[in-house]
């Protein structure tokens, strides 16, 4: 029971670095390095609550997915079109989505760092398992946006290594050059990239207001988009990779609130689990990571 | 290349658009002032400015109990103040610019509501010798009646020792939790004062503490208030506690899940909360900061403004538990005992431990 109610936890943790991270395999693997994510996170919050106030979780799904991609459309003709440095239009993006959600706030719900409370979807009971007492835990009550979230692994890994698009996206993040002779439209592949990115970390951020607190508070996603980054990288640039990546991160945190504060172990100590975890992991275990290799490059036709 | 230049100059085109419309309303603005002020030169005002804490208002909580208090300050002496309130950014960098600002601006008291003003309010209290200063919850050494400041204090062991109380017996498991926010001396009071309440009436009680981290942040991140309220449940307790803030939604959430209780801090939390969390409510420990602040305005409009300190405990009316439409019947067969505990603490009988230390001396004497 333990156990199960751990790795519940630890899913419930895992699952917006694991959207976030998603999003970050598709720019990232079509050249662009969004470290935006976070911004994209937080903008997904804040409209996903305000859109569940107003019309419903499932409306509210959709605004923040377009509030994540409204970002992204920035950060790509940013990036792709005027070709500006990546990180740094990456930070400007954080930081105009922290100011605009507050500004938003304060003008829409007359409150600059809080929502009212706002309706999350149905929770899911998956059939058959879910009789099971051992699994129980991780299978009634589930929000369906973490099944989704689940699918998507597989989904994103098909996509990126088996299709058509895929191929393509992928090509324009190896060398972008060679793509255009071929007839690639690059530009468009990088959007494509970029503006997914926004919709999976806007996504995320719906998650965390919406299914796990039924309430946007701002700062609510505490830095997880750099962490969706760091587990992308972390996951060599692979769906199944950031799966696992995302799942240790969301373990180390579900773990980290299970030891029992005592004596022996000092307070600060039990806090710092997750990120020394991590730690050991990326020295000891990882091997070596190999990036795309025209990831951060902004493209120019006619480039040497 | 043609169309980006375009863009790119139509952009810079919108950006000096933009300044000069900027611009153009601030010039108008102090004209329309002027004409205010002659309009009516007479009638000067006092001015009394808040800036809040990390988690700002709509916390449910704490900072909207301040706001409720100068709200109410707002409308009794409506002729004779106006006021106006800040939330500082993100981490809360910038408290005290904020405060810096009110007091340039000519306000005559300035509240900062929470512990982590105390040394922004010494430091800017003394650059700005004419303006009075609140503080709530924070301690400064050294100040007496003829200080600018009034540190607004109060004695949350005391209502948490109630609310604690009432966990142990409402508790059919035996086993209770407790959510804090920030790990500080401030935070563990409620802690201590909780856990002294709960073995007071059943010494056999086992209290799950839990701590959602060790900066301000910890005020805000309800989903890590959600997931060690989950954990507390799921190991046997059922009753929950919280002093975090805006994180305290993520435990009273918890709650209604798990269709087991929570106690809400600082405001009434039943109030505030939706209306299917309302029934896992089982009350919340009050902190009378509206008092405070009320009381300090009032204090300011008759002219009789003292510096120093207050303390609000359970004799002043400072803290005390709540009872309200949505948990009268959840509370009712054990508000008698309740409120016996409440005279032996006022009456002296009682003495609620207010740290660590005297918490475990506590506990040794009620196993005498």
């Amino acid at each position: 029971m333990f156990l199960s109610e751990l790795l519940a936890s630890s899913l419930r943790m895992a699952v917006p670095i694991l959207l976030t991270a998603l999003g970050a395999v598709f720019t990232e693997r079509a050249g662009v390095v969004n470290i935006g994510l976070e911004g994209m996170m937080i903008v997904g919050s804040f409209w996903g609550a305000l859109g569940s106030y107003y019309y419903g979780p499932y409306f509210g799904l959709l605004l923040a997915m377009a509030a994540g991609m409204f970002l992204a459309l920035i950060h790509a003709v940013n990036t792709v079109t005027f070709r500006v440095d990546q990180i740094v239009s990456g930070v400007a993006i954080n930081i105009l989505a922290y100011g605009s959600c507050r500004f938003l706030s304060q003008a829409i719900f007359k409150m600059a760092t809080t929502s009212p409370h706002v309706a999350g979807l149905p929770k899911i009971d998956i059939p058959v398992l879910a009789g099971i007492e051992f699994l129980k835990p991780l299978v009634s009550g589930v929000s369906p946006i973490i099944i989704l979230a689940l699918l998507l692994v597989p989904l994103t890994r098909f996509v990126i290594n088996r299709t058509v698009f895929g191929l393509r996206l992928r090509s324009v993040g190896e060398n972008p050059l060679a793509a255009d002779t071929l007839g690639i439209n690059v530009f468009r592949m990088k959007y494509a990239g970029v503006l997914l990115s926004g919709m999976l970390a806007g996504l995320s951020g719906a998650y965390l207001a919406l299914e796990h607190t039924g309430m946007y508070v701002e700062g609510m996603t505490q830095g997880q988009g750099f962490i969706a980054l760091a587990a992308m990288i972390f996951g060599n640039w692979e769906p199944a990779g950031a799966l696992w990546a995302a799942l240790l991160f969301g373990f180390s945190e579900a773990l980290s609130f299970r030891v029992v504060e005592g004596g022996a172990i000092p307070y600060q100590f039990i806090k710092m689990i997750p990120y020394v975890l991590t730690l050991a992991v990326l020295a000891g275990v990882v091997r070596k990571s190999t990036p795309p290799a025209a990831d951060g490059i902004p493209y120019e036709r006619g480039m040497k | 290349m043609k169309v980006r230049k375009i863009l790119a100059v139509g952009l810079i085109f919108l950006l000096v658009a933009a300044l000069l419309v900027g611009c153009s309303k601030q010039e108008q603005q102090p004209q329309q002032q002027q004409q205010q002020g002659q309009q009516a030169p007479e009638t000067e005002k006092l001015k009394v400015g808040l800036v809040f804490d990390v988690g700002g208002r709509g916390d449910l909580s704490f900072n909207d109990s301040a706001y409720a208090g100068l709200e109410r300050a707002a409308e009794d002496f409506a002729d004779k103040i106006e006021v106006e309130y800040r939330e500082p950014s993100g981490g809360g960098q910038d408290r005290e610019q904020l405060l810096r600002l009110l007091a340039e601006n000519g306000y005559d008291l300035i509240f900062g509501v929470g512990f982590l003003f105390t040394e922004h309010i010494q430091k800017v209290s003394q650059e700005f010798p004419d303006v009075k200063f609140g503080l709530i919850d924070g301690f400064i050494d050294g100040l007496d009646e003829n200080s600018n400041v009034t540190c607004l204090l109060f004695k949350e062991h005391e209502g948490s020792f109630l609310v604690g109380a009432a966990a142990a017996m409402k508790s059919k498991t035996g086993k209770i939790g407790f959510v804090g926010g920030m790990k500080t001396p401030l935070i563990e009071r409620f802690e201590v004062g909780y856990m002294a309440g709960a073995k007071y009436v059943n010494p056999n009680i086992e209290i799950l503490s839990d701590y959602i981290g060790t900066t301000g942040e910890a005020f805000k991140d309800p989903v890590k208030g959600k997931e060690l309220a989950l954990k507390q449940f799921k190991a046997g307790a059922d009753v929950v506690y919280h002093a975090s803030g805006a994180s305290g939604v993520g435990v009273i959430e918890a709650a209604a899940a798990e269709k087991k209780l929570a106690i809400g801090v600082d405001s009434d939390q039943s109030l505030t909360a939706k209306e299917d969390q309302r029934p896992y409510i089982l009350t919340s420990m009050l902190k009378s900061v509206d008092v405070s602040v009320y009381e300090t305005i009032k204090s300011l409009v008759e002219g009789n403004f003292k510096g120093g300190y207050s303390v609000f405990g359970l004799a002043e009316n400072g803290v005390s538990y709540a009872v309200n439409d949505y948990n009268k019947e959840l509370i009712s067969d054990i508000q008698p005992k309740l409120d016996e505990l409440k005279d032996k603490i006022i009456k002296g009988e009682i003495k609620v431990p207010v740290d660590k230390k005297e918490y475990q001396e506590f506990e040794k004497s009620l196993f005498k």
